[in-house]
């Protein structure tokens, strides 16, 4: 019993400990983005690698998604007679939730694991420390940049998902179940919300950019640096990043839409 | 000269270093000579890496005071320690080259982060480095199609490029060829006489390191054990001393690690009591 109650602290005081670690490293990130700034190359860079590279597996899955959405909203709005309003529930299912949402899941699998592994490896083969003892600060050229990369992508990604998968609701919708095209448009035009709906999405995938972004980094330089450590950490970044995304998901929504 | 000159360039007293419970120095006391090659051996896991990461300033005593040409290394504010990193070199055991640059970029890389020289300038002084190490013409090779041996010397051309006052080598003939080995000792001396440095090595493999060395430290055990130059260490008659430098398998450093008797640990077993 005692054995098992000091395994619990030892964990707890060991959860706290890497809460501390990764909320310093944070303020470290934050601090060197100016520096960041200033070398704009490096950004440019690490936006292509972070953020262009995603490009793929997000208009694709945006496209997939907007399709099936247009397929089950037909499906269930045809029985009221209310197929109309299609364009409202793909746009705002898209804007609201699954553009921000879909596109953090994808990005913590594509671009966060890759950042994970990538200063993981950098960590493992000693180029970090190399780079410290050349009086090269680690955080500030490697870490920053790629945070501030996921921050600036994320957003412009979510907005690409939404947008595709609004396209993609069309093409089903408006191309094969013979949805009237006008009100297809009319409809979305209407009740989309600039401030209620587009805002608080844009809110929701920078919240979850920051977040995407942060755990990734974190993992990677929190690393062990041998190759099971890497490959852990990699693991840890995907699954943390779903967690917290989809439970920031249900606060924010909570905060946005709650007292409606 | 003045008085600063003569003076040590790195100066430890009263080192005290610890990781967990495990001791890894306790009470080190070193002075590393201007100009000189100085190496430090000892057996592997007493901490001779540990040792270069304290003079870098990358890790932190638990007492003492490591003095790197007149400055408190621990004491220093963020920015005047990388000022003084920016004076010495670290060659790690794995090169700790950069994956994603060529070699050309690796060396031009702390030119490109510390200097605003223009690009022919750095085209100029990268190949100069190169051409010290004798790998001008490997220019243009990433660094997985560099042998073990190339990328230590490209880590050197590196080390070198911001003209530093002192090269500290952790284990730099480890896993090499004969011939590489070779050449590694050679320019490890000449590199030393024709810049001015002072060169740290740090090292288990004697003959190679006490080859070019001006004077020598053995660690064991968190101590130094002897010093003196290769020749004074060949007379001495510390056991330590020369159950190190000949490779005896067994002396002061037992053959076997602490166990309890041989003859009960057997019977124990028989009993079913294994561990």
């Amino acid at each position: 019993m005692l054995d098992w109650l000091q395994r619990l602290g030892q964990s707890g005081l060991g959860f706290f400990e890497r809460l501390g670690r990764g909320h310093l490293l944070l303020y470290y990130i934050v601090a060197g983005i100016p520096s960041v700034i200033i070398r704009f190359g490096l950004l440019i860079q690490q936006i292509y690698s972070v953020g262009v590279l995603s490009l793929l597996i997000i208009l694709v899955s945006g496209l997939f998604v907007g399709m099936v959405l247009g397929l089950q909203g037909y499906n269930t709005l045809v029985d009221f007679g209310a197929e109309e309003s299609l364009g409202t529930v793909v746009a705002l299912t898209l804007v609201r939730e699954l553009g921000p949402v879909v596109t953090a899941l994808l990005f913590a699998g594509r671009a966060g694991s890759a950042l994970t592994a990538e200063i993981g490896l950098m960590k493992a083969t000693e180029q970090l420390s190399g780079m410290e003892m050349m009086a090269v600060d680690p955080i500030r050229r490697v870490l920053s940049p790629r945070f501030l990369a996921g921050f600036i992508s994320m957003p412009l990604l979510a907005a690409i998902f939404s947008a595709v998968g609004v396209m993609g609701g069309y093409f089903v919708g408006v191309g094969l179940l013979g949805v009237d095209e006008g009100a297809y448009w009319s409809q979305m035009q209407s009740s989309v919300d600039l401030h209620e709906d587009i805002y608080n999405g844009v809110i929701k995938s920078i919240v979850f950019g920051v977040v995407a972004s942060w755990i990734a980094i974190f993992e990677g330089y929190d690393a062990t640096p041998t190759s099971e450590g890497v490959s852990r950490a990699t693991t840890r970044t995907v699954v943390h990043t779903s967690l917290a995304v989809l439970g920031l998901d249900f606060i924010l929504t909570a905060l946005m839409f709650g007292d409606n | 000269m003045s008085s600063q000159d003569d003076a040590p360039l790195v100066k430890i007293r009263g080192l005290r270093f610890s990781r967990g419970s495990h001791v890894i120095f306790d009470g080190v006391d070193l002075d590393i000579q201007r100009g000189k090659v100085t190496a430090i051996m000892g057996p592997s896991g007493t901490g001779k890496t540990t040792l270069l990461k304290l003079i870098g300033g990358q890790l932190r005593p638990q007492s003492g005071t490591i003095h790197v040409d007149g400055e408190e290394v621990h004491k220093l504010s963020r920015d005047k320690l990388y000022r003084l990193r920016k004076r010495m070199g670290l060659l790690f055991q794995s090169g700790a080259l950069l994956t994603d640059l060529n070699v050309f970029e690796n060396v031009a890389f702390p030119l490109r982060e510390h200097t605003k020289l223009p690009e022919s300038m750095i085209r100029d002084l990268v190949l100069m480095k190169l051409e010290a190490v004798g790998l001008r013409g490997a220019r243009h090779l990433g660094p997985s199609e560099l042998s073990g041996g190339m990328a230590r010397r490209v880590a050197l051309a590196r080390a070198i490029a911001l003209d530093p006052m002192m090269i500290m080598y952790d284990e730099p003939f480890t896993g090499q060829d004969p011939i590489s080995m070779g050449v590694l000792v050679k320019l490890i001396r000449r590199l030393n006489d024709a810049l001015g440095l002072t060169s740290i090595v740090v090292s288990h493999d004697v003959q190679e390191t006490a080859a070019i060395s001006d004077y020598i430290y053995l660690l064991s055990g968190g101590k130094v054990v002897g010093q003196g130059t290769p020749e004074e260490l060949e007379r001495s008659d510390s056991a330590w001393a020369q159950q190190f430098l000949q490779g005896l398998p067994d002396g002061p450093v037992p053959f076997h690690y602490a166990a309890e008797d041989y003859a009960r640990d057997l019977l124990a077993g028989r009993e079913g009591e294994v561990g």
